[in-house]
């Protein structure tokens, strides 16, 4: 019998495939029309038939996602470190923030369309827009809830504010500068191929609407499929970063 | 001979508002410490023990009295002090050696010879967590240590710059009894062979009876210094000192002390912290 622990580590695995049997179950069982919801095996055919044209397009959405988080890395960075060092900067600009976070994303692609015109500049900027704050929020989450008695410990032996952030404060939003990553890049992709399909000629975005247009649902299906696995991929990627870095945050159940 | 420690009617109000309605959350401070010298404060939660603490450190200035500290006014952080609170908070990703030695990157002369010298330090810093016998955990991880070991690197960090005041804050209110009493030793011990001063500030009077040379009794709201009781057990201390007859009364003492200001004030007043 397999042991519970690699049950637990095949369990994604497992799940994957169940969902993909059940879905091509039911497709052949109604004999649901591929022009409606292809069945997984229609989409494999299709990710194979047109693996070149898939590649070339999820290229593009890979290296403009990847422009777009690093932005979003060094804005979020800063503006993070800004307001969580000082307090009137956080009262100050925290609000705005969380105002600006609530609009929809996809509505400022027209005004982008209008200052960068179609291509890359919508894209990365608004990848960039979608996936800052979350790492923003969580560096200055991590530099805003040091312990006063510790603050105090360092004071009194005539720590600047610096001193205090950069051996406990930065160090110390590490693990969550870490965890945000893994979710602004999930963010990232999701705000360039939401750009990419109406402001650009290039990238799964494009695919997806292009594909849609002329009932190719098979690859339209397959596109999705390809963002989600580099996504997935990415996140993956992250998590291991995150482990290798700041194991120390991560103990489980080997500390006290 | 001039005294180490002076407050000379300390008051302070947290703030303006307060300092205006005549809040103050220590009233009338007058105390006088030796050199040398190991003094406790006990008194009931909200008394105004913590604001104490933040005074004699000059991370609080006094609304009203002065406060003199080896022989000079606190104007500012007292570098001269070290502290360590009922937390150990150590930093997780520093192994305790690391930690310990996380003043020395701070406080002056250490700093600026930190990176020539960061040899010599480190085998202080080792050697200082060896005598509170943490051998062989120095480059573990905090998380890796008991919580008396913790409290114990916690109380080495606070002294690896060879300060000349010790203050302590509850530091060993959440530990278990018996850690407790292994970590009071630690204390007497290293206390007697550098002869720094020692602020302890605790709810524990066994603990106080034990370990200082003179118990201050606070009260609450206002928080005054109510008794001053010089305990005159010989020194050094063994733990067995405290199932002596003369030791019990002491402690017996003080706890009237408490409990007929517990009485007096459960006619009702607002805790003041």
């Amino acid at each position: 019998m397999m042991s519970r622990k690699s049950l637990e580590q095949a369990s994604p695995w497992i799940l994957l495939v169940l969902v993909l049997l059940v879905w091509e179950l039911l497709c052949r069982a109604f004999n649901v029309s591929e022009f409606v919801f292809p069945s997984p095996s229609k989409i494999a055919l299709a990710l194979q038939d047109q693996a070149g044209l898939i590649a070339g397009h999820a290229w593009r959405t890979f290296w403009v996602t990847m422009a777009g988080f690093g932005l979003s890395i060094v804005v979020g960075v800063l503006l993070g470190f800004l307001i969580g060092s000082s307090r009137l900067a956080y009262t100050a600009v925290y609000p705005l923030m969380t105002g600006f976070n609530a609009l929809p994303k996809a509505a400022f692609v027209p005004i982008l369309v209008v200052w960068f015109g179609i291509g890359v500049g919508p894209a990365v900027i608004t990848a960039f827009l979608i996936s800052f704050f979350p790492i923003m929020v969580n560096i200055a989450t991590g530099l805003a809830t040091l312990e006063p008695e510790l603050e105090d410990v360092l004071r009194v032996l005539g720590a600047k504010r610096w001193d205090v952030l950069t051996k406990v404060g930065l160090p110390r939003s590490l693990p969550y500068f870490y965890g945000s990553l893994k979710v602004a890049i999930t963010l990232a992709f999701v705000g360039t191929t939401v750009s990419e399909m109406t402001a650009a000629n290039e990238g799964i975005g494009y695919l997806l609407i292009s594909a849609g247009s002329s009932m190719q649902m098979g690859l339209a299906f397959a596109g999705l499929v390809v963002v989600g696995a580099m996504a997935m991929a990415m996140y993956e990627f992250f998590s291991i970063v995150e482990r290798r870095t700041t194991g120390w945050a991560h103990r489980g159940s080997q500390g006290h | 001979m001039a005294h180490f420690v002076d407050f000379r009617g300390v008051w302070l109000a947290y703030n303006d508002e307060l300092l205006a309605q005549g809040h103050y959350a220590v009233e009338d401070i007058h105390l006088q410490v030796k050199e040398g010298e190991f003094i406790a404060i006990v008194g009931p939660s909200g008394c105004g023990k913590s604001t104490f603490m933040k005074l004699a450190t000059g991370l609080k200035r006094p609304s009203r009295g002065t406060i003199e500290i080896a022989g000079r006014e606190v104007d500012g952080p007292l570098k001269i002090t070290g502290m360590a609170f009922q937390a150990p908070s150590l930093l997780p990703w520093r192994t305790t050696v690391a930690n310990v030695m996380l003043p020395l990157e701070i406080v002056e002369p250490y700093r600026s010879t930190f990176k020539q010298k960061k040899a010599e330090y480190e085998a202080k810093a080792r050697k200082l967590l060896q005598s509170v016998g943490l051998g062989g955990y120095e480059d573990k991880f905090p998380w890796q240590l008991s919580g008396g070991m913790q409290q114990r690197a916690s109380i080495c960090r606070a002294l690896i710059h060879e300060p000349k005041m010790l203050l302590l804050d509850e530091p060993f209110g959440a530990l278990d009894a018996f850690t407790r009493e292994e970590l009071w030793c630690t204390l007497r011990d290293l206390q007697a062979t550098q002869k720094f001063n020692v602020i302890l500030v605790t709810h524990d009077l066994r603990e106080s009876v034990f370990l200082a040379d003179t118990v201050y009794v606070m009260s609450k709201s206002p928080g005054r210094f109510v008794v001053k009781r010089e305990i005159d057990l010989p020194r050094p201390r063994d733990l067995e000192v405290t199932y002596t007859p003369e030791f019990t009364d002491i402690v017996h003492e003080l706890r009237g002390h408490i409990g007929a200001m517990r009485k007096a004030a459960a006619s009702g007043s607002e805790v003041a912290q």
